[in-house]
């Protein structure tokens, strides 16, 4: 009976053919250590900004009137409103912190490298659109850090020559931010991005999933057809699509269960930490909602201090520590730009910061210090020590690029090992 | 079916045909989406111009109006404002009001129709901060300069004339809406005289 129903629906639609390629029978290496649960947390998140996102909206009133009191109404007179509300706002820094780790274990194991180019251009496309949701998604409270906030990001746009005041102009649909803008950040952040984002992830772990996951050794556990004898070759039931291309090593799991259960022990220890975050401290000490958005947006006063939520501050420090308002915008979108050109910067052969030279290890130590430095730096006011400590770690921001692009093309490694080492 | 040979150009020009017509096509469907996003009616009837009365406004003090939203600072300069104006000109990136923030009858010296009132847009030119008045105590931002505006984002300084100081992140000097004088106490913010 059961049968008879599964052999009806795969008759008609390949339900089980996509599990066993996606899943059961995907081949992922099996020396992946904790850094690769990073990508399974990012889903879950997802899953979790989609899901209270749409409880939300049903309390949510989007204009610039009813914003800001109908979220106190969520925290206050909507049953577990503050919880949805709570598990929204920390799901969006919960977000970049899985996001940066993520992109992170990209760099040391040099998972950008060909042939996953565009798996990392699709993953930089995801973390564009999650950085314009964030956005949009923070001015909706209508609070004075929401709409001060966003105005300082769209008048970045007015720094482009000529055209400039006329797209801010027509970003903001008014000649100031007002609940024009407010309604169509909401249409954006409910709807249009919330789409792109899930379509990039589908052609994320798509591309992905062509071209096989990267490992902390980096080297590759498929070899050409033919090249293996079968002692050598996974034995685990792989699917055609994969052993149909490359023969496998012996070096694999199936993606389900025996990743999925690592991913599991990790899902919970980040619920322990979610949890504590959202039920201790959902504000994070002004991190994650900033003090001033407790007080209903003003126009005509701008508060002491404005800075962008943590996950802008690495970026929001670049553009600060450029004195020329052009070219600091220029500076801070070239700061992500040099990231999605990585795959192209690094020309060493050898992935994983295993096994390349000490100069690349300290390299890629300093760039990571000096983004931490200038998240730090970007919270703070701009006093003149702080703004040259920030263009120095500025400079270093974009020397890793550099450099890495200078030494990689002859880059002294450590030898490769034949196979995974564990 | 036809055993007519191929004619590839022929294809070729029917492609091309059906992809530009198509692009039309598209192109002109997208105006309305992006046209859509333009200020309303309705925002552009708000911004129609303000009137303020001036006469209430004593010397050193400033006027806080709304216009399209934002602040507009109508400041009564004292004789000690005014003549300090021309005192730190070698600190300012635009001392001369060069760049087009300013309507032409206002750029002068004292950036203003009259040299006393000055009538300008309360927003920094970096990214749109509004920047706090400070008199008398500006010293402590700039030496030798008693008085200014100082924005509290990133640190930009203007001296009682909107003009903005060397080594700054704001690049242009404060924007001088137009606006000219209905009678000696009624200013309209927003117009210039002999608009429709």
């Amino acid at each position: 009976m059961w049968k008879n129903l599964l052999d009806w629906i795969e008759y008609r639609i390949p339900m089980m053919r996509v599990a066993n390629m996606h899943a059961l029978q995907y081949p992922a290496p099996k020396n992946m250590n904790f850094w690769y649960v990073f990508g399974f947390l990012a889903t879950i998140v997802l899953v979790n900004q989609i899901v209270t996102g749409i409880w939300l909206t049903m309390s949510y009133n989007p204009s610039a009137e009813g914003a800001f009191a109908s979220v106190e109404y969520i925290m206050r007179d909507v049953e577990y409103g503050w919880l949805l509300r709570y598990m929204h706002s920390t799901g969006a820094s919960a977000f970049f912190v899985v996001v940066y780790l993520h992109m992170m274990r990209g760099m040391m194991y040099g998972s950008y490298q060909k042939p996953r180019e565009l798996l990392w251009l699709f993953g930089m496309f995801i973390y564009l659109a999650l950085m314009a949701e964030a956005f949009m998604g923070y001015l909706l409270p209508w609070g004075q850090m929401s709409y001060w906030g966003a105005q300082v990001i769209i008048s970045l746009f007015g720094a482009i020559p000529v055209i400039g005041d006329d797209i801010t102009l027509w970003i903001r649909g008014d000649y100031v931010i007002s609940g024009a803008t407010l309604n169509r950040f909401f249409a954006l952040h409910v709807i249009a991005l919330p789409l792109v984002i899930v379509v990039l992830v589908f052609l994320h772990i798509v591309a992905l999933h062509e071209v096989g996951s990267n490992n902390p050794d980096g080297v590759d556990v498929k070899r050409p057809k033919g090249s293996l004898s079968d002692d050598e070759k996974t034995k685990f039931k792989i699917h055609e699509y994969y052993t149909n291309k490359k023969d496998i090593l012996d070096d694999i799991v199936p993606f389900f269960p025996h990743i999925v259960l690592k991913d599991l022990v990790a899902f919970g220890i980040f619920l322990i930490l979610c949890s504590y975050v959202l039920f201790f401290t959902p504000e994070m000490g002004g991190f994650f909602l900033e003090p001033p958005n407790f007080e209903a947006a003003n126009p005509m006063k701008t508060p002491e201090h404005i800075a962008p939520v943590w996950y802008f501050t690495p970026f929001y420090a670049i553009l600060r520590a450029v004195p020329d308002k052009l070219l600091g915008v220029i500076a801070m979108f070239a700061a992500i730009v040099m990231l999605a050109l990585l795959p192209w910067l690094d020309r060493c052969k050898v992935k994983s910061i295993r096994y390349r030279s000490t100069l690349h290890k300290v390299n890629l130590a300093q760039f990571t210090v000096c983004f931490v430095l200038l998240g730090y730096l970007g919270v703070k006011p701009a006093t003149p020590t702080y703004t040259i400590m920030a263009q120095v770690a500025s400079l270093l921001y974009f020397a890793y690029f550099g450099l890495l692009w200078l030494y990689s093309k002859n880059e002294k490694c450590k030898p490769l090992p034949e196979r995974i080492t564990k | 079916m036809s055993n007519a040979p191929v004619d590839n150009s022929r294809r070729r020009f029917l492609t091309v045909a059906t992809s530009v017509v198509g692009g039309v096509g598209v192109a002109g469907a997208a105006v309305p989406f992006i046209a859509s996003w333009n200020p309303s009616a309705k925002a552009k009837a708000a911004g129609a111009p303000v009137e303020v009365n001036i006469s209430k406004i004593e010397p050193g003090q400033m006027l806080r109006v709304e216009w399209r939203g934002k602040p507009v600072w109508i400041v009564n300069r004292t004789p000690e404002m005014i003549a300090g104006l021309a005192g730190h000109e070698d600190q300012l990136r635009d001392a001369a009001s060069e760049n087009e923030q300013q309507p032409s009858y206002a750029q002068n010296r004292h950036r203003s129709i009259k040299p006393e009132i000055l009538v300008a847009v309360g927003i920094c030119t970096h990214l749109g901060c509004s920047p706090q008045y400070i008199p008398e105590e500006f010293e402590a931002k700039v030496e030798g300069v008693p008085d200014g505006f100082f924005c509290p984002c990133h640190g930009s300084k203007f001296d009682m004339s909107g003009r903005v100081f060397q080594s700054v992140p704001a690049p242009l000097n404060l924007q001088i809406p137009p606006h000219y004088y209905i009678d000696d106490n009624t200013i309209l913010v927003g117009e210039e005289q002999g608009a429709a």
